[in-house]
């Protein structure tokens, strides 16, 4: 973890390979153990749903979180009951980070009547606001407005509440980072941003996009602290969200938390990926996938054996399957529904009811 | 009972509903010191985490409130005209209108984006524009166009508790110069109800916001001419009170449309063509619009009052229908 500082305008990049700490942040074994399980509800949730879109089972647009698992489950895994996240489109990683059960997502992927949004979503829209999930997004940028707003409705009603807030490196060069984390920075609201970086936004290369080598850096314009992490790490990613999340809570303000990552897959299902190398990718699998580093680091804690890990990968691979199988059994939203909730109150013309 | 300009009505519709209602809050660009008089004194009254002034970011705005009203909020936004709404159009169209529908019904967004539209302050191109039909061709919006200080105050009370994004045009001209009876206590105007403004037999005149003002001075003009004009105030125009519009057409056989807004592909368009669909054999001449023309809004004082309909071009258009 790096801290920027504004008297630090060049920070070394975090990226490369892991170098996990062993710094367990006091949570428990059972915590540790969870958010393994996490991690690997969210890789083998993707794992399948690659390979029912490829045989044709789901359609639409859908972006794989895989690589990046470390990110969503660490940060979090800092938050408490009520506090809120906006997403992305990248976003079902953070929908099972905030405890969105697998079967209503993958029946979403699938357009079924079972679905969180009932089929009016889709991969681009998860949403449960039960599970303190606002939405995720398919608009690059849009969160960050957002998630500021749920902080500002914390800070009017003196609610002691966080949001967080996901984004990519694409993001930080869109106009609302600017006016979301100014804004924040100057009510010193409590939201924490936190930056994805995995490298591309869609097809672009961050180096091509952002003439900076840390996105943190920026955090110095909005007077607010910078910080930098190994997202593969997700020990380090966990410390980083919450000490920033007390921060918030306390009244301080927001950080700027940048997360380097790697994104596994394309960018969506189907990329063909003319951007990189195979060889960058293979490099990234080797070094710094998140489930193998935690993997090592819960090992070498001596809070679970290879065999202990295998079996929860068991037990995550039937979640899976049966939520494979609740979607595909599940049905077609009715015809009827195609013009409800278009408002609260008021049929499709908004007129009241 | 009080006469009240059109901003003192705003205000006193502000005032309340934020005394009766700790969700409700307002955010906007200089809303303390309020350039237009609007929020003026709620400041002092309500404090800063009631009454939030904001950098010059409308989409820091825009979003802010969609977030809040997710969390529980009642906000109210203010873009000071409704150009500066252009910079915030994500958050408005693809974010607030569309997240209700998006996720399956959850989402519910009580939100008020309040905004100034409409000419004849000098201000230009960039600070004049009439963009409601924009609003009203994207679903999940309510939009609202109050011409008189009582449906402002009773609109905008509806408005606010209502628990959907509602765009609420008030008009910049109208704020001082619009002025009639406001009662002191709560009541509301509901949604989707026209205002007959005044009834007559053989032509309907359709006015948005403030040329609903000209309208009725068009049809004292034609009265003397003895053409008795029935003149008819949408009020929102999402939803709209189509009911009352096709029944004064069924009995005036002709209608004018009047608005601010450019002709083509204003919102003029749509009740000409709900208009024809439900009253077509009604009908004893095309339906006439009277809106700007197609061109940006002049500074010149000349040229834009030349831009805006006028009574006199209303009536011209009343008379061409009635040969």
């Amino acid at each position: 973890m790096v801290t920027v500082s504004p008297s630090q305008h060049s920070v070394a990049s975090g990226s490369g390979a892991a170098s996990p700490s062993l710094d367990r942040h006091g949570l428990s074994d059972s915590q540790l153990i969870d958010m393994y399980r996490t991690m690997l509800r969210i890789r083998r949730f993707e794992d399948r749903v690659k390979e029912l879109f490829l045989e044709a089972r789901l359609y639409g647009s859908v972006h794989l979180y895989i690589g990046e698992e470390g990110v969503a489950t660490g940060a979090c895994s800092a938050l408490r009951a009520g506090d809120v996240i906006s997403s992305t489109h990248r976003g079902h990683g953070h929908c099972i980070a905030m405890g969105l059960e697998l079967a209503p997502m993958m029946a979403e992927l699938m357009g079924k009547a079972t679905g969180y949004n009932h089929g009016k979503g889709g991969s681009m829209h998860i949403a449960s606001l039960d599970h303190g999930m606002l939405g995720a997004n398919g608009i690059v940028g849009a969160g960050i407005p957002i998630s500021t707003g749920a902080a500002l409705g914390f800070w009017v009603t003196g609610r002691p509440n966080v949001a967080l807030c996901f984004f990519g490196d694409g993001a930080a060069n869109e106009g609302a980072f600017h006016e979301g984390i100014n804004f924040a920075a100057g009510l010193k609201l409590p939201v924490v941003f936190i930056c994805e970086n995995n490298g591309y936004a869609q097809f672009q290369s961050v180096q091509q996009d952002t003439p900076i080598p840390d996105i943190a850096t920026r955090s110095i314009s909005y007077g607010i602290p910078g910080v930098i992490v190994e997202g593969s790490d997700i020990l380090a990613m966990f410390g980083a969200v919450r000490t920033a999340v007390d921060r918030a809570r306390a009244g301080e303000g927001p950080t700027l938390i940048e997360a380097k990552t790697y994104r596994f897959e394309g960018h969506f299902l189907g990329d063909p990926e003319p951007y990189r190398t195979r060889e960058e990718v293979a490099h990234a699998r080797a070094t710094r996938d998140p489930l193998k580093v935690f993997s090592a680091q819960l090992q070498e804690l001596g809070v679970a054996t290879t065999d202990d890990l295998a079996r929860i990968d068991r037990q995550v691979r039937d979640e899976v399957e049966r939520s494979v199988e609740f979607g595909e059994a599940s049905p077609e939203p009715s015809e009827d529904i195609l013009l409800t909730d278009i408002y609260t109150g008021a049929d499709s013309h908004g007129r009241t009811l | 009972m009080a006469v009240l300009s059109v901003s003192q009505a705003l205000n006193m519709a502000l005032r309340e509903e934020m005394g009766r209602d700790d969700r409700v809050f307002m955010i906007g660009e200089d809303i303390k010191d309020s350039t237009y008089g609007v929020t003026r004194g709620l400041w002092d009254e309500f404090g800063p985490k009631r009454v939030i002034g904001t950098p010059i970011s409308e989409i820091a705005i825009a979003g802010a409130v969609l977030g809040a009203a997710s969390v529980g909020m009642r906000p109210v936004a203010e873009f000071m005209y409704m150009t500066f709404m252009m910079c915030a159009m994500d958050q408005v169209v693809n974010q607030a209108a569309k997240s209700k529908y998006m996720f399956g019904g959850k989402a519910v967004l009580p939100i008020v984006y309040r905004t100034m539209a409409g000419a004849g302050r000098a201000n230009a191109a960039q600070h004049t524009q009439s963009l409601e039909a924009w609003f009203a061709h994207v679903p999940g919006l309510k939009i609202v166009m109050p011409s008189t200080a009582y449906d402002a105050k009773g609109l905008l009370k509806t408005s606010i508790r209502d628990d959907n994004p509602v765009i609420f045009i008030e008009n910049k001209v109208q704020y001082a110069t619009t002025k009639d009876e406001v009662p002191d206590t709560d009541y509301t105007v509901p949604f989707g109800v026209a205002s007959v403004r005044r009834t007559g037999k053989d032509v309907t005149i359709i006015g948005l916001q403030r040329m609903v003002e000209i309208a009725l001075e068009a049809a004292d003009h034609l009265a003397e001419e003895g053409i008795e004009a029935e003149v008819i105030d949408p009020r929102t125009i999402v939803p709209l009170d189509l009911d009352t519009i096709i029944k004064s057409v069924k009995k005036t056989h002709r209608v004018v449309i009047v608005h601010e807004a450019h002709e083509r592909v204003g919102f003029g368009a749509e009740l000409v063509a709900q208009i024809v669909q439900h009253a077509f054999d009604y009908l004893d001449a095309p339906p006439a619009r009277v809106a700007n023309p197609n061109v940006p809004t002049p500074f010149n004082r000349i040229l834009e009052n030349l831009s805006i309909p006028s009574a006199a071009q209303v009536a011209q258009a009343v008379r061409g229908l009635m040969r």
